[in-house]
């Protein structure tokens, strides 16, 4: 199998740019895109996410966020009835006076999202429009904008692409003489975040911006001058629309893992035209506390077979980062949706023969996944404990989307997340 | 539309998983979106369920909607048929899949199954959890024991004589709250009143035992919420008696057992003398003086929170300051049960209406839900958890039931245990100066991790507050002295202290609170 290290690999090792693609129709064990606004609620931090839905969006919610964080979150969900379904109600009176209510108790609101869901996409609640009449009203305090994370169409990290895909038209434009300009698009905890900007600012790239930003009102300019790296794998809508006006994306694996980072900031640093010295340089002391930290993993991980149900599509990247870096055996790599364009260098590095799925029948994923008897199955918290109890060590998955995983300080607790399943089940005997 | 953030119940079709996973041998087919498939994980993370739940989700995309989402319906009922070769077929819709108005019954009629197949017809819009599990059981009970209906007119059932009687055991389900022990709890009195078990549904049961329903002698209902609508069928049907009391708590027990016993022509006395009965001697036992007034306030589903507010009054000598339920359906029950403790129901769904009952009746203990928990713990008020919705934590590896005689033990022990213990709160009042009894500490069997901390201070804190305390009138300023008297009571009823002698300054229109104020107001408030 593979070996540690990248030395000496050899090309036929890797690459599944061209390896086919197991397409799945059936039972989704995946959640919606309302799900993204656990996390993006609290990164921007004056916005509020008003679901347009039912009692299932509002217990979703309820139960996905595991714990109820009691001081009033900035989301709520509104409620549709028999009446608002019967026409009895018109629907937009109704949310005008759903929000009217919602700004009077939350003046501190600057930026409202309506939410559509699967219902109000069933019966043609535009909330674009609604958006625009409410915006008008409610100007110049609060700006109110919508996007859909209805299941219909989205899956769990795509709702965040759908929002950011919203907030693009409202980035200002910069000017045609502006500055070369990065920008890196996609949700970071705040903390990752600094740490990338201190990285940019050590390779002589000023000025990085972050985009969704922490205040609603601090949204980045972009232009022909913008050029941007995707931190998350599930962008596809955003980085059109911010194609559309003119930046350039600037194609690199994800930042997991300190290869994954090493590259990624690479292709920032060589649109800069920063020389290799200055580079190693820049980087040499955070890539080695990574190296040095993934090294306490290896023991738990090297060797071992892990098999990925969809969930984040996160899947691909952190799949070729536990192959490259753990030397681990990716045995099916599943993912809700595979963009083949931003995934390319990803899967250059994927290891040869590696089963790629799309989509999901559950039934028969687990059918496959119960034949090939991992040591390690990522998935949802549906199916964790079931497994479990068959004897199948998991890791949640949904936990690598609630922590800080990206970037070289951490590599190693990306790692550990995997480890830790498998210790566990060394150390019980009962 | 209705604004709301946290929701007491699931929609109904979360009540038909309940009912469709607590059984063996049933599959729930729904028509619902990707995404609706979260619900599993309250089965299996909630209550740890070493299984997936009896349901298949249809999983239509945007992409289906023009075209034939009934086919993909059909494909996935007999799929799930296939695969998991059930005895019954539950079939219904999730909120999106009634609007798309498929009729799954109707499509499911159409393949032929060689299994009864039972459509369910649950509003989404307009209906929740609990009904739903209602619904699905009567749907299936009425499917399933139907066809052994004896013919109408057939008279009421008349106790064997030539074996033991038997009943049925209705209403507990997965996910349901303590419903395991209970279960365990009420078996135990039945056993010893000679009556045997027949059937237990929908927990642990097949559709083959719901088809010999009607064998039994007498229907037990556990909880009214699920059961309620299937056991007034079996009554109306098969002339089965009903028992309806809830034996939660001492009182109630007693009145259980007696109602079997006479029921069955039984002796209810050896059971109603059971030496593991605690209750009652701790309650009587001098430490347990200082509960006496205590004033709670209880909320949750109808029948856990009648049940506590008598058990409050009757078991434990508190005051009940304050009844209310989310179960719209069972408000009636609730409002009499409230006018008997002298109080208004709170009927309500709203958990921003509850925190605002619970901050004004400043309670000293609150008897609820999850919610409630939260509520509590925001306001600083001690909290035993009575009823669903549920949490990881109300599922307990030991044994801990509400119902039967071990139950009443266990009320005894979770609502006290969060209060101050009663030498403590003596000790701490002669001590107050102590620097280990300071007026800051904590119970010492909490560890500290009840005190009324602030929550942290989120984001969203200033703002709530802000909008929280408006309307509130310019609070009296509290002089030195005053301030550092009022330090000196300590901190559980310190609380109370300040609001009411706040209150009794701005009634008298004072805008310094002096040392005085403090004494004329406890004196005036006579606690």
């Amino acid at each position: 199998m593979t070996t540690p290290g990248a030395a000496s690999e050899s090309a036929a090792d890797f690459g599944c740019r061209e390896a086919p693609v197991l397409r799945e129709r059936g039972q989704h064990e995946v959640f919606c895109g309302l799900t993204g606004i656990i996390w993006l609620h609290r990164k921007i931090q004056d916005a509020f996410f008003l679901i347009v839905g039912s009692r299932t969006c509002a217990h979703l919610m309820q139960s996905a966020a595991g714990v109820m964080i009691f001081a009033e979150p900035r989301f709520a969900t509104a409620i549709l009835q028999e009446q608002d379904l019967a026409g009895l109600a018109d629907a937009n009176d109704e949310l005008d006076r759903v929000v009217g209510r919602l700004l009077d108790r939350r003046p501190d609101i600057k930026l409202l999202f309506l939410v559509g869901s699967c219902p109000s996409e069933v019966i043609k609640i535009d909330l674009s429009r609604a958006a625009k009449r409410l915006s008008d009203r409610h100007a110049p305090g609060t700006r109110v904008l919508s996007y859909s994370g209805s299941g219909l169409e989205t899956s769990f990290t795509q709702g965040e692409d759908a929002c950011l895909a919203a907030l693009v038209p409202e980035m200002p434009a910069a000017p045609a003489n502006a500055e070369r300009e990065l920008l890196v698009v996609g949700s970071l905890p705040d903390v990752v975040e600094d740490q990338f900007g201190r990285l940019f600012a050590a390779l002589g790239i000023g000025g990085a911006r972050f985009f969704p930003a922490r205040r609603a009102g601090d949204l980045p300019a972009v232009g022909r001058n913008t050029s941007y790296l995707l931190a998350q794998p599930f962008l596809g809508e955003t980085a059109r629309l911010l194609d559309e006006r003119g930046a350039t994306r600037l194609a690199a694996p994800f930042p997991f893992g300190a290869e994954g980072t090493t590259l990624w900031l690479r292709a920032a640093a060589d649109a800069w035209g920063v020389d290799d010295e200055a580079f190693r340089e820049a980087i040499a002391a955070p890539r080695e506390r990574a190296r040095k930290a993934l090294e306490r993993h290896r023991e738990a991980l090297a060797g071992r077979s892990i098999f990925f149900f969809p969930d984040s599509q996160l899947e691909v990247p952190l799949a070729r980062f536990l192959a490259r870096e753990l030397d681990m055996r990716p045995v099916e790599v599943g993912t809700p949706w595979l963009h083949r364009r931003h995934l390319a260098e990803e899967l250059d590095l994927l290891p040869a023969g590696t089963v790629l799925s799309e989509g999901q029948d559950v039934d028969r994923q687990l059918d496959r996944c119960r034949d090939a008897r991992p040591d390690l199955t990522v998935c949802g918290l549906g199916l964790a404990n079931p497994l479990e109890a068959e004897g199948l060590a998991t890791k949640w998955a949904i936990e690598l989307v609630f922590s800080p995983i990206h970037g070289y300080e951490q590599a190693g607790e990306l790692a550990e997340l995997f480890a830790r399943p498998l210790i566990r089940h060394g150390l019980l005997k009962v | 539309m209705e604004l709301t953030v946290w929701t007491y119940e699931g929609p109904p079709q979360i009540g038909a998983m309940r009912i469709a996973t607590a059984m063996r041998g049933v599959h729930y087919v729904v028509h619902a979106p990707q995404g609706d498939t979260y619900a599993d994980l309250l089965f299996t993370m909630i209550e740890r369920r070493d299984h997936r739940p009896a349901v298949t989700y249809s999983t239509f995309m945007a992409t289906d909607l023009g075209g034939d989402t009934a086919t993909l319906f059909q494909t996935t009922a007999r799929a799930a048929v296939e695969r998991f070769r059930p005895q019954a077929l539950l079939v219904g819709s999730s909120c999106t899949g009634e609007l798309i108005q498929d009729d799954p019954g109707g499509l499911a009629k159409a393949l032929n199954l060689p299994i009864p197949v039972i459509p369910l017809d649950l509003p989404s819009y307009q209906r929740k959890e609990n009904w739903g599990a209602a619904e699905t059981f009567y749907r299936l009970v009425r499917g399933l024991a139907g066809p052994t209906a004896p013919p109408p007119g057939t008279p009421r059932r008349e106790m064997p004589t030539d074996r033991r009687p038997r009943c049925n055991l209705l209403g507990p389900t997965a996910l349901g709250f303590r419903h395991r022990d209970d279960l365990r709890a009420v078996t135990l009195l039945l056993q010893r009143l000679g009556v045997d078990v027949h059937v237990v549904a929908p927990l642990g049961a097949a559709p083959s035992d719901l088809a010999r329903l009607g064998e039994a002698d007498f229907n037990v209902v556990l909880y009214p919420e699920v059961a309620g609508t299937a056991a007034s069928w079996l009554e109306r049907t098969f002339k089965q008696p009903t028992v309806r009391t809830v034996p939660i708590g001492v009182g109630a027990t007693r009145e259980f057992v007696a109602e079997v016993a006479d029921l069955v022509g039984a002796d209810p006395a050896p059971v109603l003398d059971d030496e593991t009965l605690r209750l009652p001697w701790y309650s009587r036992s001098v430490d347990s003086t200082y509960l006496t007034g205590k004033r709670v306030f209880v909320f949750g589903d109808a029948t856990h929170a009648v049940a506590a507010a008598r058990v409050a009054t009757d078991e434990f000598g508190f005051t009940v300051v304050g009844l209310g339920t989310y179960s719209r359906e069972f408000g009636r029950e609730v409002r009499a049960a409230a006018e008997r403790h002298g109080l208004e129901a709170l009927i309500t769904d709203d958990y921003l209406d509850v925190e605002t009952a619970i901050a004004a009746a400043h309670p000293d203990l609150v008897l609820g839900t999850q919610m409630e928990r939260h509520i509590s713990k925001r306001l600083g008020i001690p909290c035993a958890v009575i009823s669903a919705p549920v949490h990881v934590q109300d599922f307990p590896a030991r044994t801990a039931p509400q119902m039967g005689i071990e139950g009443a033990n266990v009320l005894f022990d979770t609502w006290v245990h969060p209060l101050m213990m009663g030498l403590e709160e003596h000790l701490l009042m002669m001590f107050r100066d102590d620097f280990e009894f300071h007026a800051e500490a904590a119970p010492s069997h909490l560890a500290g991790t009840h005190r009324a901390a602030p929550e942290p201070a989120g984001a969203d804190a200033p703002a709530a507050a802000a909008t929280r305390d408006e309307g509130a009138a310019v609070a009296p300023a509290w002089d030195a002295d005053a301030e550092k008297e009022l330090r000196k009571i300590p901190f559980f009823v310190r609380g109370k202290a300040r609001r009411n002698t706040e209150r009794f300054a701005a009634e008298r229109g004072l805008s310094n609170i002096t040392v005085e104020t403090l004494y004329d107001a406890k004196a005036h408030f006579g606690r």
